[in-house]
């Protein structure tokens, strides 16, 4: 059977250390962990923000970070492509095409549900922490500071949320990456063309790697929630 | 309660009412549809646009188009997914008749293939005849290229050129100079436009695009670059299910002379992009493929 034996093959070549296929997951968690990186300090600091603030269209606010979740990825990677390509506003840049496009992507893909998760878990977060910080005679700084300290496992949950979604991402990566073997091929968009080649062992060998990930993830989240919920 | 049981008649009576229906239409004459799976050039082109609802009329079914690489559309073929193949890598295509995947190989149309690149043109190939010298001097100069790299009959006669020229490209699938970019006719235009690259393209998909991409054709003519196109029915003795009546119906009506007629009258911006029959071996700069190619 086609997929008993393509699976087999899939995890000899993972085995065997095959360049081709390591090189893409190497892409993938590259360009994935920097979009976190460059996305998580501003999308927590806006979360926060909106959870403590209190300012007309506040409400608003809220409300379209949380369409935002529901974004459409390609719809991401249209409007960066129009911005980014020659003609485009920032076409200056000649990013097109490259890992820095397909990072600016993921990291505005990742923002909403890094943000949405802040917001969340500071709202939660007990009140009281930031009110005896201040009476304790803390800045208003180092009181935001204490709740975040407070609530860092549910940022954690975030993060591994939006890792989850960016790593697992096609439409975006691929419009704005172009899918170039070696520079711009990610595991999403990998599996994508090989399996539009026919070539269905690379398929599953990424495949398998994606998965691998993506339960790394969730275990890394489970735990995350436990120390959450202990505190 | 008594609502929830009401719900669950109306259910019932549905799907009941569908089974009559599905009944009623399994007793009609009508043939099943037919699964057709072809290049991206075809159905990107508009030609079978213009093509299959004609013959749709006539055999009175559906075609269902399915437009992916020649590479898959063989392997679907392969595996009785589709009833019939429409693809361009002739030497595929025999290898795939002489596997016993496909019967019934017939010429259908050829276009051709042409070589384009930015206007300002920094490698200097433009009018250039012989499509090898100009892949050498593009390679020479440094210049980008950006290739489908997605095993699509495009791709396969792209390696083919680099291949007779000797040039091996860098193993290393990073280097920057020649991109393999993985993706479609379409996109990988789109790509070159936006990078200042040269491409391989099959005339139809680049006289859609020209207009929004900024890449004149520099190369064209090159007898090597013809690109003839088959159609092949899937065996009916490897897949029973296959709707083989349909397929042979499709081939028989687009090798006919009125099948024929309507290719050599499909036309884009003014452009004719397929002709009917086999390419000349011979001449073949001669039989209009040069309109429009400057």
């Amino acid at each position: 059977m086609e997929l008993v034996d393509a699976t087999r093959e899939a995890f000899r070549l993972l085995l065997s250390g095959d360049g081709t296929l390591w090189t893409i997951v190497w892409i993938s968690l590259r360009v994935s962990l920097f979009a976190l990186l460059i996305a998580t300090p501003p999308a927590v600091a806006l979360g926060f923000f909106l959870a403590v603030a209190s300012f007309p269209g506040r409400r608003a606010c809220v409300i379209a970070l949380q369409s935002l979740l529901s974004f459409p990825t390609v719809v991401v990677g249209l409007i960066l492509f129009l911005l980014l390509t020659r003609q485009g506003p920032l076409g200056s840049l000649q990013i097109l095409y490259t890992q820095e496009a397909m990072i600016a992507g993921q990291a505005v893909i990742a923002f909403p549900v890094l943000a949405a998760f802040a917001l969340s878990a500071v709202q939660g977060a007990d009140l009281r922490v930031r009110e005896t910080a201040l009476a304790l005679g803390a800045s208003r700084t180092q009181a935001s500071w204490t709740t975040l300290v407070e609530v860092r496992f549910a940022v954690v949950v975030g993060v591994l949320s939006g890792f989850g979604r960016v790593i697992s991402e096609v439409g975006c990566a691929m419009m704005v990456g172009g899918n170039i073997a070696g520079i711009t091929r990610n595991i999403p968009t990998a599996i994508s063309l090989e399996t539009s080649k026919g070539d269905f062992e690379q398929g599953i060998a990424l495949g398998v790697v994606l998965m691998v990930f993506a339960i790394g993830a969730n275990l890394a989240l489970a735990w995350a929630q436990g120390r959450g919920g202990l505190d | 309660m008594e609502r929830v049981f009401d719900k669950n008649i109306v259910v019932l009576l549905l799907i009941g009412a569908m089974c009559v229906m599905g009944f009623a239409g399994a007793k009609d004459a009508t043939p099943p549809p037919l699964r057709l799976a072809t290049t991206t050039s075809t159905e990107n082109s508009g030609l079978l646009a213009a093509l299959l609802p004609v013959f749709e009329k006539k055999y009175g079914a559906p075609v269902r188009v399915i437009s992916v690489g020649t590479g898959q559309a063989l392997k679907l073929g392969e595996r009785g997914d589709v009833d019939v193949v429409l693809v361009h890598a002739r030497e595929d295509e025999d290898k795939f008749v002489a596997a016993g995947f496909g019967v019934n190989r017939r010429d259908v149309m050829y276009n051709d293939f042409i070589l384009v690149g930015p206007t300002a043109d920094p490698a200097g190939i433009r009018g250039m005849t012989r499509v090898g010298e100009a892949l050498k001097k593009i390679h020479e100069t440094g210049a980008i290229f950006v290739s489908r790299g997605d095993e699509s009959g495009t791709h396969i006669m792209e390696r083919r050129l680099w291949k007779e020229e000797n040039i091996v490209l860098a193993a290393s699938p990073g280097a920057r100079r020649y991109l393999s970019a993985g993706q479609g006719m379409g996109a990988v235009l789109t790509m070159s436009g936006a990078l200042g690259a040269y491409t391989l393209t099959d005339r139809g998909t680049f006289v859609a695009y020209k207009s929004r991409i900024g890449l004149d054709i520099l190369v064209s003519g090159d007898p090597r670059l013809a690109n003839p196109y088959g159609i092949i029915a899937v065996n009916p003795k490897r897949h029973a299910d296959i709707n083989f009546a349909g397929a042979m119906a499709l081939i028989d009506w687009i090798t006919s002379t009125e099948g024929l007629k309507l290719i050599a009258s499909f036309k884009v911006s003014g452009e004719q992009l397929f002709f009917p029959g086999v390419p000349p071996a011979a001449g073949y700069k001669k039989v209009g493929l040069t309109n429009g190619a400057g």
